[in-house]
């Protein structure tokens, strides 16, 4: 359990040079699903050099770029909102991004289904930041159902990590 | 290549029967039938085909190995061993010598003769024998370039297995499946093809995009799939002739799960346009666009019934995955599967009397089949991941692919072909180069 949340914030306690940003949300009861905002709030501090306002890297450091879902769901949940509602600020303080949206499902569902699931899930991420007020042209969405699972193995821990919402910044704009 | 291409060519000639129809019909004539349960396999001994006279074909031993193996894959043969035979194969000139066949227990023989003819075509002959009713029950002559061998060793044994079992064999086929290699997580997929039982293996894409869920067309030359190419997912039709790919349509959303109509003038797929998914069919001549379905739910996996009249989806419009049927024209959409577990990935036989689909309950995967109104679910084949159930072109094989599980250190997670009879025996790996998946089954090549 503890392997899989190292993977994946490997890139982040790299780039923050924050020693316990893996330990302290490899800890989390609540899993995976909070450790993206769990290391962005340790990691906000305007101590860290090097990113660019408006990056990927700024998103993933110090917002969080993704969120995590139920089985077979694409409603967001009430835990995920906060990394969701720290992106439309996000957004609203770089007018000049535009993002897309990927859309993933774990392995547990027949590959077309999981397609259109992860298509759901894509489009209930930019409801989200638009509702909050994020211009949607500056959205766009893409789903890739269970073809780009990130986390290794099959069981929970790895399913949850892998039914996911991605946000990605595709143009920073000046 | 260029032996991928000659083996397009039409097998040339052909088709003189070798006479000698059935005599008498004094004893009960050799009969397979293929719908029981468990079949007694038949002891088939397949001699070497022998050369001509002058001939430096050496062709007569690799397909008599060829067709062999083929009869014995279909679980309805026993090959026997040719080192138990009694009579060599070049001492049967008119007639085999019955007794010695049977003293081996061997029901049904074959043999043949392969050498190449004055002007460089390869000529093969082949007979099939009735060994308890000592009469021939099948004989035929073939012309074709010497590079078509392997083609004329299905089709023989699609004829033996036709004058067998009463139905079209599936030997002269070829299927196109996802070939995966690289870790989970930077997996890469290219379109693969390759003879029914493995040869001719070849790849058709270069890895450099995300492919899936390819379907042959039932005039063959066109493979239909989706693909990632600049990262934009959208149906494609690739034409195995030309090389061609070809993106199939402008649609403002994400196009995938095509399927050609059983009548090869259409693709019937979905769409899916701000996180709702519809199912659409497209004129290939006109490229009119028809949506099907109207309706918040997920649809998808489209298939079409081989009369044409009807459609099977899975849809989640009543809570959970299951498969429903509707109209052609989309009306009249009723839900057909009703037990416990998801649904999904329904692919109407050829012969049109049964649907197979992938279910998932309890943790398990299972590929099925159901009649069309629902009735009749039978479980073929169960595990961690099994998917994407394809037709043999005779509607008596399922072929599919199996996941293992991955574990956390990366390793596991093989993904392999396999095929499964109706009758839920016979289950065989189909042995590709690479992890594999995505299977789709030919029609018979014209």
């Amino acid at each position: 359990m503890r392997l899989k949340f190292f993977g994946i914030l490997a890139a982040v306690a790299l780039v923050s040079a924050c020693e316990t940003a893996s330990e302290e949300s490899g800890a989390k009861s609540s899993g995976g699903a909070t450790s993206s905002a769990a290391s962005a709030a340790q990691t906000s501090a305007p101590a860290v050099q090097g990113i660019k306002a408006g990056s990927q890297q700024d998103l993933v450091v110090n917002v969080g770029d993704r969120v995590f879902f139920d089985y077979d769901s694409y409603a967001v949940r009430t835990n995920q909102q906060n990394t969701l509602d720290k992106q439309i600020v996000w957004m609203k303080s770089n007018p000049s991004v535009s993002v897309q949206i990927e859309g993933h499902a774990d392995e547990r569902g027949t590959r077309e289904y999981n397609l259109a699931l992860g298509e759901r899930r894509a489009n209930a991420v930019k409801d989200y930041l638009a509702a909050g007020g994020v211009n949607p042209s500056r959205i766009k969405t893409i789903s890739y159902g269970k073809e780009r699972p990130v986390a290794l193995g099959s069981n929970e821990e790895a399913w949850l990590q892998n039914r996911r919402g991605v946000t990605r910044v595709v143009s920073a704009g000046s | 290549m260029k032996r991928q291409r000659s083996t397009r060519l039409f097998v040339a000639g052909l088709i003189y029967v070798l006479a000698a129809l059935a005599m008498s019909q004094a004893k009960a004539e050799l009969k397979i039938d293929i719908t029981k349960a468990v079949v007694e396999p038949i002891p088939i001994a397949v001699t070497k085909f022998v050369r001509g006279k002058s001939s430096q074909s050496q062709y007569g031993e690799d397909m008599a190995r060829v067709i062999a193996a083929n009869l014995e894959r279909s679980g309805l043969f026993k090959a026997v061993d040719p080192r138990s035979f009694i009579q060599k194969p070049s001492d049967i000139q008119n007639l085999p010598r019955f007794g010695d066949w049977r003293l081996i227990n061997v029901q049904a023989l074959v043999n043949g003769r392969a050498h190449i003819v004055a002007d460089g075509r390869l000529r093969v002959e082949f007979r099939l024998w009735d060994v308890l009713a000592e009469q021939q029950m099948v004989g035929l002559a073939y012309f074709t370039i010497p590079d078509n061998w392997r083609r004329v060793a299905h089709i023989i044994s699609d004829a033996i297995y036709k004058r067998l079992t009463g139905e079209d064999g599936y030997f002269d086929t070829r299927v196109v499946y996802i070939s995966e290699s690289g870790p989970a997580i930077r997996r890469v997929k290219r379109l693969a093809i390759m003879d029914q039982d493995g040869a001719n293996h070849r790849f058709l894409t270069d890895g450099s995009s995300l492919v899936l869920t390819p379907r042959f067309s039932p005039t063959l030359q066109e493979i239909t799939y989706l693909s990632y190419h600049g990262n934009v997912p959208r149906v494609y039709i690739f034409n195995i002739d030309s090389g061609r790919h070809e993106i199939l349509g402008d649609f403002p959303g994400m196009t995938f799960a095509p399927r050609f109509s059983p009548d090869g003038k259409s693709v019937i797929m979905s769409m899916a346009k701000d996180g709702n998914t519809e199912i659409y069919s497209m004129q290939l001549s006109t490229r009119k666009v028809n949506r099907l379905t109207n309706h918040t739910a997920i649809d998808t996996s489209p298939s079409f019934a081989p009369a044409q009249d009807r459609v099977v989806f899975n849809s989640d419009r009543g809570g959970s995955q299951q498969l429903y049927v509707m109209n052609a024209d989309g009306s009249r959409v009723r839900r057909i599967s009703h037990r416990k577990g998801r649904y999904a990935t329904p692919v109407w036989s050829p012969r049109g009397d049964l649907i197979a689909f992938t279910k998932f309950t309890g943790g398990v995967f299972y590929i099925g089949v159901m009649y069309p109104d629902g009735t009749g679910e039978r479980l073929l084949s169960k595990d961690f991941l099994v998917e994407a159930p394809t037709w043999s072109p005779n509607g008596r094989v399922l072929m599919f692919f199996r996941k293992s599980r991955t574990k956390a250190d990366g390793t596991g997670g093989k993904s392999r072909l396999w095929s499964i009879d109706l009758t839920g025996y016979n289950e065989r790996e189909i042995v590709t180069p690479t992890n594999a998946s995505d299977p789709a089954w030919s029609p018979l090549i014209p």
